[in-house]
């Protein structure tokens, strides 16, 4: 539980895109007449991607187009970490750091986040093209330590690798997602112990 | 060992097609007409003779749940919803079956709404599992194209099958949070009673199950309730996904029989642990929440539910995170306080302070900081949260530290002792 407040530096406006949308109204379309509400978290998402971080106005937008009160929508902006409250760098490196990636050396995927992106959490860098945040355990724990960047996770890194995935973003490059030693995803890199016989 | 014409997920590592043509292929979609046809009191009894307990960590019967909700649908709808949370640390399974063998969770959804009388179902995906959810929703969308799902589908049961977008809190994955979460809310969960299967979803008669729980009725369904119940032991039976991390050569997933012994599960699957099995320290073997067992119990213990209550810890979500002797046992620990504080959802008092009480204890004991009766003190605050709050994560948060507190006391009292330049006492 921590406290979180609406950023003090508000756009004065915000309108969802012609693509955001067409989500926007695939979302709204799964519930039940009346439930529209149930979209509430969906609608905040899409508006993050496309602004980058949650503003009053978005929760203003999102209020009257789901028929709910404000403060029910900015109840729920502020209960889920996962909505940035305040602007932050082009890309968002979201380094786990929960004990199994802990073990696995999180801490150095953390050192290279400070000497790269800077000394503190949701600090933009110099060429605000990134900042980093601590996040708790991501669903991945196996193929530890692991980062998040946008939609994708980056995963079984070391100080070096995340180093070099930095570098590419910087360079305007998606680097591929997924496991960086060389597996394909949750197996055993030694080799297969199980489901060989059904490869084909 | 397990063989492979007996995994359920043989898709797991998504080395083959996840697509429907795949999944057919791998034999899901295959006579599920007619698993529907012979009606839902008998799905309920197959479920039930399966053994089949829940997979999202409480173990609890899942034929015996499905037989709580209404017997008659009567002027309200009823729901499943489907557990995809997945954020107990250390566990990563549910995010396999979502993006490699997603067909085995639309499927099983299919034929547990109908055992239940339900013609909707939504899966709450945790936010940050975005690329999971394109992927579950691509099959989602294969299934109404094929005409498997949907108004008029040719399995005969009219079935709408939503992907939810959640959001990233630990606590949403507790059953009435979700619910509260789904509707657009805070994820507070819910005083119980009422029980979802009464007063759910929308106020509806409502099931919440795990993805790994609902992925593997089909094939328990075909290949037969006893071809399921003969793995494991009585009362702990089946197949089930295992996710090993931590301190072992080649962590990964795997799906092996139930009651394997937990040393075999890592020798066999996960390369063994670093440095070899008498480097091992410790094993959280089902999750943050399941308390710490230490090497000699690791040696022996068989990785089901009734042998790990037996030494005082749990299966939860079969989850084992492997600590070797260079680990920092108490910074472990710390840290997993750490997630538990920032987690709460702050409703419960014993909860929202005790969490961030224990988590700065444990950093100072890290440090050797602190007297000897402060870990007493310690656990009399676990005994005050257990029992004493809305939702079981305040056992979830306590249990940990119960676990380090039992097998871990000396060296907390050693860094003590250190710190303040005094020898260690005497153990009596
Ligand atoms: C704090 C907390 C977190 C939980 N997280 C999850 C989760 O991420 N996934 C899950 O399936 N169950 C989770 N559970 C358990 C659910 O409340 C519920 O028991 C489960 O989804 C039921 O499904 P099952 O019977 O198929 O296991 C959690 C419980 C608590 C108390
Ligand atoms: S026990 Fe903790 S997480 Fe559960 S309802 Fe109470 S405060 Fe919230
Ligand atoms: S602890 Fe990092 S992904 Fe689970």
């Amino acid at each position: 539980m921590s406290a979180r407040r609406l950023h003090q530096e508000q756009p004065a406006s915000f309108a969802y895109s012609a693509e955001s949308k067409a989500r926007v109204d695939r979302e709204i379309a799964k519930y039940p007449p009346g439930r529209q509400a149930s979209a509430v978290i969906a609608l905040l998402w899409i508006g993050q991607e496309q602004y980058g971080w949650v503003t009053k106005p978005m929760i203003e937008a999102i209020a009257s187009l789901l028929g709910m009160a404000y403060i029910r929508v900015l109840e729920v902006a502020t209960f889920y970490t996962m909505f940035n409250l305040a602007p932050e760098g082009r890309h968002l490196v979201q380094v786990c750091t929960t004990t199994p990636c802990w073990l696995r050396g999180s801490d150095d995927i953390v050192a290279v986040c400070k000497k790269q992106i800077a000394d503190t959490q949701h600090t933009i860098s110099k060429d605000g093209k990134f900042s980093w945040m601590e996040v708790e355990c991501l669903g991945a724990c196996v193929n530890a330590p692991m980062l998040q960047i946008g939609r994708d996770f980056y995963e079984d890194l070391d100080g070096p690798k995340t180093e070099a995935i930095l570098d590419a973003f910087r360079r305007g490059e998606t680097p591929k997602p997924g496991p960086q030693n060389g597996r394909h995803s949750s197996e055993p890199i030694g080799g297969l112990t199980s489901l060989k016989e059904t490869q084909s | 060992m397990l063989s492979d014409k007996d995994r359920i997920f043989t898709n797991l590592y998504g080395l083959k097609d996840p697509g429907l043509a795949g999944a057919r292929a791998r034999g899901q979609w295959d006579g599920t007409k007619a698993i529907l046809e012979k009606g839902q009191d008998w799905i309920i009894d197959q479920m039930k003779k399966s053994g089949l307990r829940g997979r999202g960590g409480a173990g609890f019967p899942t034929g015996m749940k499905w037989s709580f909700m209404p017997k008659e649908l009567k002027d309200r709808p009823h729901y499943l919803v489907v557990n995809a949370d997945e954020s107990e640390p250390g566990t990563c399974k549910d995010r396999d079956i979502m993006r490699h063998d997603p067909h085995t969770l639309v499927e099983g959804c299919l034929v547990a709404s109908f055992a239940m009388r339900a013609h909707a179902c939504y899966i709450y995906v945790r936010g940050e599992f975005i690329r999971e959810r394109e992927a579950l929703q691509r099959a989602v969308d294969e299934a109404y194209e094929a005409k498997l799902i949907g108004k008029d589908n040719i399995n005969g049961w009219d079935f709408d099958l939503y992907v939810h977008h959640g959001a990233g809190a630990y606590i949403c994955g507790e059953e009435t949070a979700l619910l509260e979460s789904l509707e657009g809310k805070k994820g507070q969960p819910r005083m119980k009673p009422p029980f979802p299967a009464n007063v759910g979803l929308y106020g509806c008669p409502t099931t919440v199950n795990n993805v790994e729980s609902i992925a593997v009725v089909p094939t328990i369904l075909r290949r037969g309730a006893e071809w399921f119940a003969g793995f494991g032991r009585p009362n702990n039976t089946g197949t089930k996904v295992f996710c090993i991390s931590g301190h072992v050569n080649n962590p990964c997933n795997v799906e092996e029989e139930m009651s394997i012994p937990l040393r075999e599960l890592i020798e066999r699957h996960a390369g063994g642990v670093r440095g070899g099995w008498d480097n091992l320290m410790a094993v959280i073997p089902g999750g943050s929440s399941m308390p710490v067992l230490p090497k000699d119990t690791c040696d022996t213990i068989l990785m089901d539910f009734d042998s790990l209550v037996a030494v005082k810890s749990g299966l939860g979500t079969a989850a084992v995170v492997v600590m070797d002797k260079s680990t920092d046992i108490i910074k472990a620990f710390a840290r997993l306080a750490y997630f538990y504080r920032h987690e709460s959802c702050g409703q419960c008092t014993p909860c929202r302070e005790g969490t961030g009480w224990m988590w700065r204890v444990l950093t100072r004991f890290q440090k050797g900081d602190g007297d000897l009766a402060d870990i007493d003190l310690l656990q009399e605050v676990t005994k005050q949260i257990e029992g004493h709050t809305i939702c079981a994560f305040g056992e979830g948060a306590s249990w940990p530290v119960q676990g380090l507190l039992r097998h871990f006391r000396p060296e907390i009292e050693r860094r003590i002792a250190e710190r303040k330049g005094t020898a260690p006492m005497a153990a009596e």
